[in-house]
């Protein structure tokens, strides 16, 4: 009998352990609140960063380039995907002096009115900064400035020169019934779903006939080989030839080429492309704004982009100086091309109710897949 | 004082930190989360939520819910079943046939893996199932011009890992069932006729039936709930509820959808408990 007293407690003690998984994301909810109590005591000699990890602002070099030249310590935090940078400003308020932001979340934090307006007078990179991005209807709220634009940079298509001799010029290229399970998709609903708006000619963002998109993506099915979820995953698979064509980074796509010696080439198909760019913002009562502000300039600076993008692999300059100061090759080449960046739509804000729109599409789509 | 409050004291005493910590670590988050699942938005958005049915009238009104459902519970049953399979032998010659240091190398074979993190244990499968991987190399290298075997991005590969990631449990459990039955049990049913079969099936079984069942449990439950593996392993061919719901938190910030699903999960979860259990118990009672 103590045997089976013993199998019943195993049974019992998992369901709280699935419980405890449960109970864990909720935690979540309140441990953003701990960090508050010192949120003052070192604001003056120190900018607090709020970034995706290993994204250019948390360069060391560059750190102690700008502690010599502000006398300023730089402090990280980071996020893993930006709705946990959303909850991160709502839970901590007044503990973040720059945020980088994505244009599609920019206006979403300042509506939630966790970002401050900027003084764009201070920064002094201001004026060379591509106004396609710096005058962003997507970075400005009630015509004040939210976000400075710091690099933007391109998702299309990437393929593989040794099966393509010339660049595929189409979007349709993916549905070619000659790729059956050659193509890749990255696990993304906004993504997918912006595809399938582009190749069925509808706006990218506010698509009016979702039926359309889903029926476009469906009749992917069998060309998918795989989708992916990450650069290195992408990376793996390609090497190891699962897919030929692929939904792609632009800088991801370099990387490939240039570091990982792989035959990859880029391409924005005739329909257009997703185009994306990451601001810089100030949050809302930042402990030390005046830092932020020399943080968001050193940022944009040219002599820190130069070297960031040649020595560590970088997304294009949103400020024109940076881009003119960059050695030639493929990355220059590429966002320099003024007809293909023509062809890009941007990612806009989108509201929950399109998210969890897009979401619903997606994983009725991968139901479809799977079957 | 009498020893009986003595000993109810001593109880209280040294389980009471116990309880009042899975209190506050596991029931009010869950609480909370309970609540969260029937507001119509997450309380971090600055607008008032209002009670609302609609997250869990979604899982039945949207028809992709229910197939998700179903492969996440057969993929439960099947890493289930494989994990019986192998995990109940390999426990059974380690309580009664392997003794001394071999016992202790093996176990640490066995727990090995807990070692590693899950993350790094699911990518070196991805290497090891991939065409031009590990299986497809040294199948072609044994026999030439055999068709190559890429099992990444399909079925198979989502219960290999999963499998993989859960058989100690199974082991554990079984091993710690079988040890605890008395050799001479199994003697004395063998010079009673028996044979070796019908000793194992009438003696062993049912005593190690426990084992089995608090593994399966313990396996059966985070399967059915798994995300990552699938994601990685399966491709376009793993789709779970649990990927769904990892999109609800991470994807379009709908944590009320989210946890309304979890609890449908957990639901599903506590049924099929109920209903097997009743089953189970009639089986072990038999012993």
């Amino acid at each position: 009998m103590t045997g089976k007293t013993r199998g019943l407690n195993g049974g019992l003690g998992i369901v709280s352990r699935r419980k405890f998984v449960a109970g864990a994301s909720a935690l979540a909810l309140g441990a953003g609140v701990a960090p508050f109590i010192s949120r003052r005591a070192m604001a003056a000699g120190e900018v607090k960063v709020l970034n995706w990890q290993g994204y250019g602002t948390d360069e060391k070099w560059a750190l102690e380039i700008f502690k010599k030249a502000t006398g300023l310590d730089v402090v990280h935090d980071y996020y893993n995907s930006e709705s946990e940078m959303i909850t991160k400003l709502q839970t901590n308020p007044g503990t973040y002096d720059v945020i980088v932001t994505n244009s599609a979340w920019n206006d979403r934090a300042s509506d939630l009115g966790v970002i401050q307006p900027i003084d764009t007078a201070q920064i002094s990179h201001y004026g060379d900064l591509n106004p396609a991005f710096r005058d962003s209807p997507l970075l400005e709220a009630d015509g004040k400035v939210y976000g400075v634009s710091w690099v933007w940079g391109i998702t299309a298509i990437g393929y593989s020169t040794e099966v393509f001799k010339e660049a595929p010029k189409s979007l349709e290229t993916l549905w070619d019934a000659k790729l059956a399970k050659r193509v890749s998709l990255r696990d993304d609903a906004i993504e997918a779903v912006s595809f399938g708006a582009i190749a069925t000619g509808q706006d990218m963002n506010h698509p009016k006939d979702l039926a359309k998109v889903k029926e476009k993506l469906l009749a992917l099915k069998p060309n998918i080989a795989m989708l992916w979820s990450s650069e290195d995953e992408w990376n793996k698979s390609f090497q190891a030839k699962t897919f030929d064509i692929s939904v792609y980074w632009s800088g991801s796509a370099l990387r490939s080429k240039n570091n990982f010696k792989l035959p990859v080439g880029f391409v924005v198909p005739e329909e257009g492309a997703v185009g994306w760019f990451d601001g810089l913002a100030i949050g809302k009562d930042a402990p030390n704004a005046e830092g932020a502000h020399k943080f968001i300039d050193f940022m944009i600076d040219p002599t820190f982009y130069v070297e960031w993008a040649t020595k560590i692999g970088a997304p294009a300059s949103a400020n024109n100086a940076a881009m003119a100061a960059m050695p030639e090759g493929d990355d220059k080449t590429l966002y320099s091309d003024q007809a293909a960046i023509k062809r890009l739509q941007f990612m806009a804000p989108l509201t929950d109710e399109e998210r969890q729109a897009y979401s619903d599409l997606w994983t009725e789509v991968k139901t479809e897949f799977a079957k | 004082m009498t020893p009986t409050t003595r000993t109810r004291w001593a109880i209280l005493t040294l389980t009471g930190p116990a309880y009042l910590w899975l209190a506050c670590t596991i029931f009010l988050p869950l609480l909370a989360m309970l609540a969260l699942s029937f507001l119509d938005k997450s309380p971090l958005v600055p607008k008032p939520a209002s009670f609302t049915l609609d997250n869990y009238g979604a899982y039945f009104s949207k028809g992709f819910y229910w197939p998700l459902t179903l492969w996440s519970i057969q993929l439960g049953f099947w890493v289930t079943f494989f994990c019986l399979l192998i995990g109940y032998p390999a426990a059974y010659a380690l309580a009664k046939r392997i003794k001394g240091r071999w016992r202790e190398a093996i176990f640490l074979l066995i727990v090995l893996p807990f070692w590693s993190n899950a993350l790094v244990r699911i990518f070196s499968w991805t290497m090891v199932l991939r065409s031009n991987g590990i299986v497809d190399m040294s199948v072609q290298a044994m026999f030439p011009g055999a068709p190559s075997i890429d099992l990444l991005y399909s079925y198979p590969a989502v219960i290999i890992g999963l499998t993989h990631s859960y058989l100690p449990y199974m082991i554990l459990t079984c091993y710690i069932a079988l040890q605890a039955i008395d050799d001479s049990l199994m003697e004395a049913g063998r010079s009673l006729g028996a044979t070796a079969f019908t000793t194992f099936r009438r003696v062993v079984l049912p005593l190690s039936l426990p084992g089995i069942i608090s593994g399966a449990a313990l396996i059966f439950v985070p399967v059915i709930g798994s995300f990552m593996e699938p994601r990685i392993l399966g491709g376009t061919k793993g789709a779970t509820l649990g990927m769904n719901i990892e999109e609800q938190f991470t994807v379009t910030a709908n944590w009320p959808l989210g946890s309304a699903l979890s609890f449908i999960l957990l639901a599903i979860v506590l049924i099929i408990f109920g209903i097997l259990y009743p089953f189970l118990r009639k089986q072990g009672g038999e012993a």
